[in-house]
């Protein structure tokens, strides 16, 4: 690709990915803060319900991915912006990258190994659905 | 100060288009916004991934999203999200129509609006979640 152009396909991901987001994070703040109950309805029931339903799993890994680029792109035109230090920008840089690898590595596990019944845990703290012990 | 001094540093201020005016702001707070969501998501991913260690541990480590001072940091930081949120919609619009760049000024107003009323709904229903009415 002769016409390829690195910092046109951030510039390009960075309003396609906000306007996604845009409807990913509304949805998810609705979800878990409006909701009945909203904040204080939170616990491991309340997260193990949802990411028990593959609808969720891949609504969170969407949002986990998009808003972690976003985010992380982001903070790369800031640090560009006023570290003026070559040496160490480009440690800044480097921390950013592995950083954001391993939270979109490890959120992504969580998402898809959750056991939302672990055995040995109280019926009371696990979601309705269950097999009580 | 001479009278000279003091009137070439005022002209360099007056006279700009961007300087004080609703662009720099509008740039002000999105960067602020972004950096502060950004920090915020990075310890999300982290206690969201402790549903995979222990329901026990999940919620010890959620009851403290659930007190008065984490509630107010909780409206701060939707009030972050949401500005960010159509601030960016009106960069995508400067950027991508024709027309946006001369709108830009207005498009901040009704920026502003949208975030106040957005705010009206969603404040009173999360302070009475946090504060138990
Ligand atoms: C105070 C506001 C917020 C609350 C109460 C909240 C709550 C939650 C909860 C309960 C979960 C567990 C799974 C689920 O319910 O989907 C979760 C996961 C997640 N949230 Fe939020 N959230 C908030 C704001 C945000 C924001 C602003 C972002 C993005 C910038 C975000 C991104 C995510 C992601 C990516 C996951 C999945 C993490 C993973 O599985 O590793 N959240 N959130």
């Amino acid at each position: 690709m002769k016409n390829f152009n690195l910092e046109k396909a951030g510039w390009l991901f960075m309003r396609g990915s906000g306007a996604v987001l845009i409807v990913l994070i509304f949805t998810h703040l609705s979800v878990n803060l409006l909701s009945d109950g909203g904040v204080k309805a939170i616990d491991f029931a309340f997260v193990a319900g949802k990411l028990a339903n593959p609808f969720w799993q891949w609504f969170d890994v969407t949002l986990l991915w998009l808003a972690l680029i976003h985010g992380a792109n982001g903070m790369r035109t800031v640090i560009n912006d006023y570290v003026l230090r070559e040496k160490f920008r480009k440690g800044l840089l480097v921390a950013l990258v592995a950083s954001t690898a391993l939270l979109i590595v490890m959120g992504t596990l969580v998402v898809f190994t959750l056991d939302p019944c672990p055995v040995g845990s109280p019926a009371e703290l696990l979601p309705s659905f269950c097999p009580v012990a | 100060m001479t009278t000279a001094q003091a009137s070439a540093a005022k002209t360099r201020i007056a006279g700009t288009l961007y300087r004080g005016h609703e662009g720099m702001w509008s740039w002000v707070l999105h960067r602020i916004t972004g950096i502060a969501i950004y920090f915020f998501l990075l310890v999300h991913v982290l206690d969201t991934a402790l549903v995979r260690i222990s329901p026990e541990l999940y919620n010890a480590v959620m009851a403290s999203y659930k007190t008065p001072v984490m509630g107010l940091g909780e409206l701060g930081l939707v009030a972050a999200i949401v500005f960010h949120a159509y601030n960016g919609l009106r960069i995508i619009l400067v950027d991508l129509t024709g027309w946006g760049t001369r709108h830009q000024k207005a498009m901040f107003y009704v920026v502003l609006a949208m975030w106040a009323i957005t705010m009206l709904g969603f404040a009173p229903r999360h302070l009475a979640h946090v504060f138990g009415a």
